[in-house]
């Protein structure tokens, strides 16, 4: 086990360094780096000692050599806009995005494992036909417009919730999160809601054909034979199987779902990294942007390391292994 | 003394787009306490509906359409869910084909034997374990406690089918099915679980209804032979009298083509055609198309006769 | 559950060997009521975009035939020259009907044109993958999965940050961001008719590795590639809405549906929906009936399910 952790780390830091080396060429090789990295308002005389100091006359992969050593010492440049070091910006707007994100994936999986089990249990009645229509709908609608149907409904028709915005934080071990407050558990309703659309339906979706095929399974009728009430045989035995390619997905989603809450931030002026980068896009706050595109690339690969040590102990096939059967 | 078990007339239809399908078509059998009865029949025949049937397992879009299941002189086929739920596991228990797919890859052993018994007893989960020890010993498992914590696949075949074994026996059943269930081991294993199934059975008084479509397997371990074809018993008896003495064109195709029956040198013998798609029967004999005796008469519906005493056959042109 | 009907049921005979394949197949696909609804609907939205110049009451790009004096008219409310505004007027006075045909007809032609970009090159990229394995299809796949663990929305984004606006642009980043699943698709649909025995016996008969890859290889991967290319068309007509919306995507003078409906977005406050609203209904529209279309293609045309 200690041996596939430690094989797994290894090739993250390759993913890690390839990707690094990647936005290095996007902004360094491809673009204008005096463009992208200083001040468009600098006059001649600063862009010189930029340059210099940016290394740009050097070769490519001193220039690259430069730009891991300010990486690591956590320098990516400074905002334009705001004049602050970028990541600095980053990581002060990370706490509100991982919120949603979470919060959305805690909507995702309370509503998307029941909506499957019992659309799995009873295909072709018309709970379980609503149920998978439902999905397929959820899943085409683009997150940007249901946004904008919710707020027309929630906000500006029913006046309930706010439409954008995020309520009153408080300091939980030093980070500020709304969600204990009522008035942030408000602004936080519908942007949470919007962004967990899509992955509800891909949940619903994989927990009705992981319950379908788990149905059909040996285990199930020996179970039954065994004369366990179906709670029993569902709850536990069918659960079980299913949950582990689930927490899987759900793990791995979470990265995309920190990804899309892009745009549900941009409709909700909800004040994360998404927003922000945006916001940066626009106003060519180059930065901002390549600090954003590092953090969240480390982000996913720490996700992906983590969901796939989680799986190989959550299957005891893969943790035990076929130790020496016995006779 | 009545006996364990009493089946009348059991029909077991499937209703499916295609038509309907009459896997298990009139079939009766009775099994004394304590016997073992094999039920022989090749793929098709109808004879792990019957298992099912027994077990009230036959789900949508098959039901049981007519017939009595009488256990220990109780009609079974009037039962509803919830009493049949506490029947099974209990006083009628079933061991599947494959070891490997019937017990659960990610629940422990004790997980999946204690559960069999706290399904159908009101005890604390200490006591159940005891007994779930006590069953494994008794199908010759030596060190239970080891094997109680592990998982499925740390275990070889004959192992795991020990288990399953355990887990159907451990709540004293007054009566087992066992639906192929060495079909899937080493031919060594086969023939230790077989020797040790027959003396629970004798032990604990309990019936045993062994399904396959070995004959020899039959040979060395059941009592009463019961052969099926396309849905109906064509023939049963006491298994000595129905080896040595077949009465069905069937059972004898079956028993010449037993490989070890055949002379050396000489081309096995097989029985020729197929089944019949379980589609397309009619009341006939099914069995006519293949049977070298088959007359104009054979498409009559065969009634069953009795030729001896313990001895029941459908055929009206048997072979003595 | 059907515990017992498996074991007892022999297969139900399929229809008569000699119908042609065209026929079942399209009587399998018309099992789901849902499907036939779905391509009925995306045939009329087909025909509505391709037919938008000559249907479109107005000319949304004209800027002669706009009058700001009718802007931000609700639905159904007559213009000054007697012409009714049917889905209302956005905030130059454009007819909103007009504008959501053309937007359409753009918004459809973004989709496809990205996807048919994407599957001629992951049709390659996995083709040459399979067939030729080794180092090749390592490098190859090691990119395509290390590009599928990002989400679609974030590459796009970057792309077109570093591009620029355009719809050349649009597809551009569109077919880099969804050239992984169809190169992923159609390796290992290649990998297991490769591992079939007419691939040996027709490469120990020397035949030229094109005919071997284009005769044999490629006609087996069609059916999943056809659902995948399908559900694609969606996504990639969601995307491309996403990132007009975000101001990404195309520029204002070609419209598409998703940047309609971010023109729209600053009058919902002010109760004025139907700038953004109908816009997102007709893309709605779009992507559930491909969608639905797509499922069915998925039941009708997996091996697996076949009964």
């Amino acid at each position: 086990m200690l041996a596939y952790a430690l094989r797994r780390l290894g090739q993250s830091a390759l993913v890690l360094a390839v990707m690094s080396f990647l936005v290095f060429l996007g902004v360094y090789a491809i673009g204008n780096p005096i463009e992208l990295l200083v001040n468009p308002e600098a006059d001649q005389a600063e862009r010189l000692r930029a340059a210099a100091a940016l290394g740009l006359d050097k070769p490519l992969l001193v220039q690259y050599g430069v730009f891991l050593l300010h990486a690591a010492k956590g320098d990516l440049g400074r905002s334009f806009v705001y004049n602050i070091p970028a990541i600095q910006l980053i990581l002060e707007r990370l706490p509100a995005t991982l919120e949603l994100a979470l919060a959305a994936t805690v909507i995702a999986v309370l509503l998307g494992i029941p909506l499957g089990l019992l659309a799995g249990l009873k295909p072709h009645s018309w709970v379980g036909r609503s149920i998978m229509a439902g999905s397929i709908v959820g899943f085409s609608l683009p997150t940007f417009w249901v946004g904008l149907v919710l707020i027309m409904v929630f906000s500006v028709e029913l006046g309930w919730l706010p439409p954008n915005g995020r309520g009153q934080t408080v300091s939980l071990l030093g980070v500020p999160v709304s969600f204990l407050t009522w008035d942030g558990l408000r602004h936080l309703a519908m942007p949470a809601f919007n962004l967990a659309l899509l992955k509800l339906s891909l949940l619903v979706r994989l927990t009705r054909a992981g319950t379908r095929e788990a149905l059909l399974q040996d285990y199930v009728k020996f179970a039954r034979a065994k004369g366990l009430p179906m709670r029993r045989v569902i709850g536990v035995h069918v659960l079980k199987n299913i949950m582990i390619p689930i927490v899987t997905v759900i793990g791995l989603e979470l990265g995309s779902v920190i990804a899309f809450a892009i745009v549900t931030e941009s409709i909700f002026a909800w004040p994360g990294t998404g927003k922000l980068l945006i916001d940066s896009i626009n106003q060519l706050d180059r930065p901002v942007i390549v600090a954003y595109l590092m953090v969240i690339v480390a982000i996913f690969i720490a996700i992906n390391l983590v969901v796939d040590i989680a799986y190989s102990m959550l299957d005891p096939r893969v943790r035990i292994g076929t130790a020496a059967p016995a006779h | 003394m009545s006996a364990l078990l009493e089946v009348e007339g059991l029909r077991t239809h499937f209703f499916t787009r295609a038509g309907v399908v009459k896997a298990v078509d009139d079939v009766s059998l009775s099994l004394e306490r304590g016997r073992v009865l094999g039920l022989v029949g090749e793929s098709g025949s109808g004879k792990s509906v019957t298992g099912y049937s027994l077990m009230g397992l036959v789900d949508a879009p098959g039901r049981i359409v007519s017939g009595a299941i009488r256990l220990e002189g109780e009609d079974l086929v009037a039962l509803g869910g919830e009493a049949w739920r506490k029947l099974r596991g209990n006083r009628v228990s079933m061991i599947f084909q494959d070891p490997m797919m019937t017990l659960n890859p990610v629940l422990r052993i004790d997980t999946q034997m204690v559960e069999a018994v706290l399904a159908h007893h009101a005890v604390s989960r200490a006591a159940a374990l005891d007994r779930c020890r006590e069953a494994l010993v008794r199908v010759g498992i030596a060190s239970p406690d080891e094997r109680l914590r592990a998982y499925p696949h740390q275990f070889s075949g004959g192992m795991r089918q020990r288990v399953a074994i355990a887990i159907a026996l451990v709540n004293r059943p007054a009566l087992v099915i066992a639906d192929e269930p060495t079909t899937a081991l080493d031919v060594t294993i086969q023939g230790q679980i077989l020797f040790e199934m027959q003396k629970l059975c004798r032990e604990t008084g309990a019936g045993l209804i062994w399904i396959t479509h070995d004959l020899s397997v039959v040979a060395g371990l059941a009592d009463e032979v019961c052969v099926m074809y396309a849905g109906r018993i064509v023939e049963s008896g006491p298994v000595d009298e129905i080896l040595d003495r077949p009465l069905h064109p069937y059972t004898r195709g079956l028993l010449d083509s037993i490989p070890s029956r055949n002379v050396p040198g000489r081309p096995l013998a097989q029985i020729p055609g197929m089944t019949p798609s379980l589609l397309a029967l009619d009341a006939g004999c099914a069995f006519r198309e293949r049977c070298a005796r088959a007359r104009e008469d054979c498409r009559a519906a065969p009634a069953p006769t009795r030729p001896a005493a313990s001895r029941t056959l459908r055929c009206v042109h048997p072979l003595a | 559950m059907r515990i017992a009907a498996e074991t007892a049921q022999p297969a139900p005979e399929r229809a008569p060997a000699g119908e042609a394949p065209w026929r079942r197949f399209a009587a399998e696909f018309c099992e789901s009521r849902l499907a036939i609804a779905g391509v009925v609907l995306l045939a009329l939205i087909v025909v509505a975009a391709l037919a938008a110049p000559w249907i479109a009451p107005q000319d949304p790009y004209d800027l002669a035939q706009l009058d700001v004096l009718d802007s931000k008219l609700p639905p159904g409310s007559q213009s000054l020259s007697g012409h009714t505004y049917w889905l209302g007027t956005d905030d130059q006075g454009r007819d909103m009907l007009s504008a959501i045909l053309f937007g359409l007809r753009i918004s459809l032609m973004v989709g496809v044109a990205s996807t048919l970009g994407a599957l001629a090159i992951g049709l390659a990229a996995g083709l040459a993958a399979a067939y030729f394995g080794g180092w090749v299809d390592a490098a190859i796949m090691r990119i395509a999965d290390i590009q599928l663990s990002f989400p679609a929305i974030l590459i796009a984004l970057i792309l077109l940050a570093l591009l620029g606006q355009g719809a050349g642009k649009i597809i551009a980043a569109l077919i880099t961001v969804q050239w992984a699943y169809y190169a992923r698709t159609v390796r290992s649909s290649a990998m297991v008719e490769r591992r079939k025995e007419y691939v040996e016996a027709a490469r120990v008969l020397a035949l030229s590795q094109p005919r071997i890859v284009f005769r044999h290889l490629l006609p087996n991967c069609l059916p999943p590639l056809i659902v995948v290319a399908t559900v694609q068309v969606a996504h990639a007509i969601s995307l491309e809405a996403t990132l007009s919306f975000l101001g990404l995507g195309l520029p204002i003078t070609e419209p598409s549906l998703g940047l309609l409906i971010a023109n729209g977005f600053q009058y919902l406050l002010s109760g004025k929906y139907w700038i953004s609203f109908y816009p997102g209904v007709a893309l709605l529209a779009t992507i559930v009936a491909i969608n639905l279309v797509a499922d069915q293609l998925r039941d009708v045309l997996n091996p697996r399910l076949q009964r």
